[in-house]
């Protein structure tokens, strides 16, 4: 505050709202000018970096970069790739097991943590378990998976399901027990029975709880077919990189790696979509 | 207009003890009170005396471990419409817009959307909320929060409106004119008020009764008619009968002050929850 009155003296008293690492002769504009040409030129200098350390074969002890693509290598795998018929199929089937894995978690996290956030008994009865399975990591499911179900397709959606399907439930069950009691009373009040409460409040009012739970389990998602992919079936983009390594298609690792990264992004950014559109109330501007 | 024939409240010798384990204590020790339909009694007394608890009794969020309550004959075993609660804090849900809030009720009841919306509307101007319908509650204030709040709980029609210090988290200014839009919805609507507060000059304003409680646990030690003439406006405040009684009042509570203040207690219990 005396801050602001102090510099108001000088004339400057709009920019001291902008804080001290303000500098006098900057405006808004060149400032974002400077930071997109700053982005833009460290992105450069990276795959610059790249180019050289992989062209000249570098070795450094530990880690050597002989046999790693280089961004040439890389984008002409890629053309390759998408030239290939083989490119639908890839995506095809890991968006298939993403959504077949991600829906299935979705009804079952959704579900068990309405009932276990909202009962005690359910609590009681369903959560030891569950607390007992939570540490394994999905990937270690793998060999036990395989022997489960007799098709690896399955398998490998049963994967992708336990890698979301924590994530869910653990933030479902965290925005059920997070329901203002007196939102419930007053629903009672109002001539809510029993079971519309779930609907009419407990639901809507864990909502943006369950919303994070998604995004995450959509991320957890990815990371986990991937990894099933890798190990057993022959389409998937999981199982395209795996398969670059192993056919030396090198520049096409490269290529896998950014499709698993944009895959992902990609569907964990129309999970917060569609939150958002369903959703109007935690909007900017309706801020609580 | 006529008082409605509802809106009866009989409290017969109500002990209610709240809380769990050892925290578990007496709220209220055999407290016995009838009130007449559409009177509007205020109860008053000092933080945590259980006039909330006695509010959670009525609402039938909070059942008596003693003694009974009934509205109109029928005893009070679970939280109905016809017995509408104001918390001091709105409870809108934030997910719905002013008017989907307001036509809560409605929908419970199972009346079809446009005619609970045409309700809505007309009971959201009663209480100065036109063309406030479509906000959400947190782009209100806190005064037209409450006002959704009211009109939310008066669209079912309630025999009794109970209120927990529905005015309490409000500036002065917003306070009184609340106090004087409850009045004018009151003069209309005549149900049975049953307004907690320990504000003396909002009881004194607003009650045709006042009842004093004391600090725990909460007995009513003054049951009084207040007879100011209606409408009442602020020139009431300053009156020298006012006075008098707001005196009165002071010396009431402090003579019934636990040696430190309580915690607030609220209809559903203690303030933290103890599920």
């Amino acid at each position: 505050m005396s801050a602001t009155l102090a510099s108001s003296d000088a004339g400057a008293a709009p920019s001291a709202a902008h804080g001290p690492a303000r500098s006098d002769t900057s405006h808004p504009w060149a400032r974002r000018a400077l930071a997109r040409s700053l982005r833009l030129a460290s992105v450069t200098v990276f795959l610059l970096t790249w180019q050289a350390v992989t062209s000249l074969h570098l070795t450094l002890g530990i880690v050597t970069f002989a046999n790693v693509p280089s961004p040439v290598a890389t984008w002409e795998a890629l053309l390759d790739l998408l030239h290939s018929p083989k490119l639908a199929q890839h995506v095809g089937f890991s968006l298939w097991r993403v959504a077949v894995g991600f829906a299935i978690a979705t009804v079952v996290g959704i579900a068990l943590g309405l009932v276990v956030g909202r009962f005690a008994w359910a609590r009681r009865t369903l959560l030891p378990p569950l607390e007992l399975l939570r540490p394994i990591p999905a990937v270690s499911w793998i060999p036990l998976s395989v022997l489960m179900f007799p098709s690896t397709e399955a398998s490998m959606i049963f994967i992708t399901f336990l890698g979301a399907v924590f994530p869910v439930l653990l933030n479902t069950i965290h925005g059920v027990e997070g329901v203002d009691r007196r939102l419930v009373a007053s629903a009672r009040s109002l001539g809510t029975r029993r079971w519309q409460l779930f609907a009419q409040v407990i639901v809507p009012a864990a909502a943006p709880s369950i919303a994070t739970g998604l995004a995450i389990g959509m991320g957890t998602c990815w990371f986990c077919l991937v990894s099933a992919e890798m190990i057993s079936g022959q389409f998937g983009i999981g199982y395209y990189t795996w398969e670059s390594y192993t056919v030396q298609n090198y520049g096409g690792i490269i290529v896998g790696m950014l499709l698993i990264g944009l895959l992902g992004m990609g569907s964990s950014a129309l999970i917060r979509a569609t939150a958002r559109a369903m959703m109007p109330w935690t909007r900017d501007g309706v801020a609580q | 207009m006529i008082a409605p024939p509802t809106g009866r409240v009989d409290i017969a010798h109500v002990h209610i003890e709240v809380g769990a384990g050892v925290d578990r204590f007496e709220a209220l020790h055999d407290v016995s009170l009838s009130i007449a339909p559409g009177e509007f009694v205020c109860l008053l007394g000092p933080s945590g005396c259980g006039k909330s608890t006695l509010l959670g009794a009525l609402a039938g969020h909070l059942a008596p471990s003693g003694g009974e309550v009934r509205v109109d004959g029928a005893i009070v075993d679970g939280p109905h419409p016809d017995r509408g609660l104001v918390f001091q804090q709105h409870t809108l849900f934030p997910w719905q817009t002013v008017i989907d809030n307001v036509a809560f009720g409605l929908k419970m009841q199972g009346v079809a959307r446009a005619q609970r919306r045409v309700q809505a509307h007309e009971l959201l101007a009663s209480v100065g909320l036109q063309g406030f319908e479509s906000r959400y509650p947190s782009q209100l204030s806190g005064g037209m929060q409450q006002r959704v709040e009211i009109a939310r709980v008066l669209i079912n029609r309630p025999r009794v409106l109970l209120m927990d210090e529905p005015f309490g988290a409000l500036d002065a200014l917003a306070r009184a004119r609340m106090q004087q839009l409850l009045l004018e919805v009151w003069s209309r609507v005549r149900t049975t008020v049953v307004f907690v507060t320990h504000d003396i000059d909002e009881a004194l304003f607003l009650a045709d009764r006042l009842l004093v409680m004391s600090a725990r646990p909460g007995r009513i030690i003054e049951d009084r008619r207040l007879d100011f003439a209606r409408p009442r406006d602020e020139s009431l405040v300053t009156s020298s009968e006012f006075a008098a009684l707001k005196r009165h009042c002071l010396r009431l509570l402090h003579r019934g002050e636990a040696d430190a203040p309580l915690p607030r207690m609220t209809p559903l219990g203690p303030p933290i929850a103890t599920l």
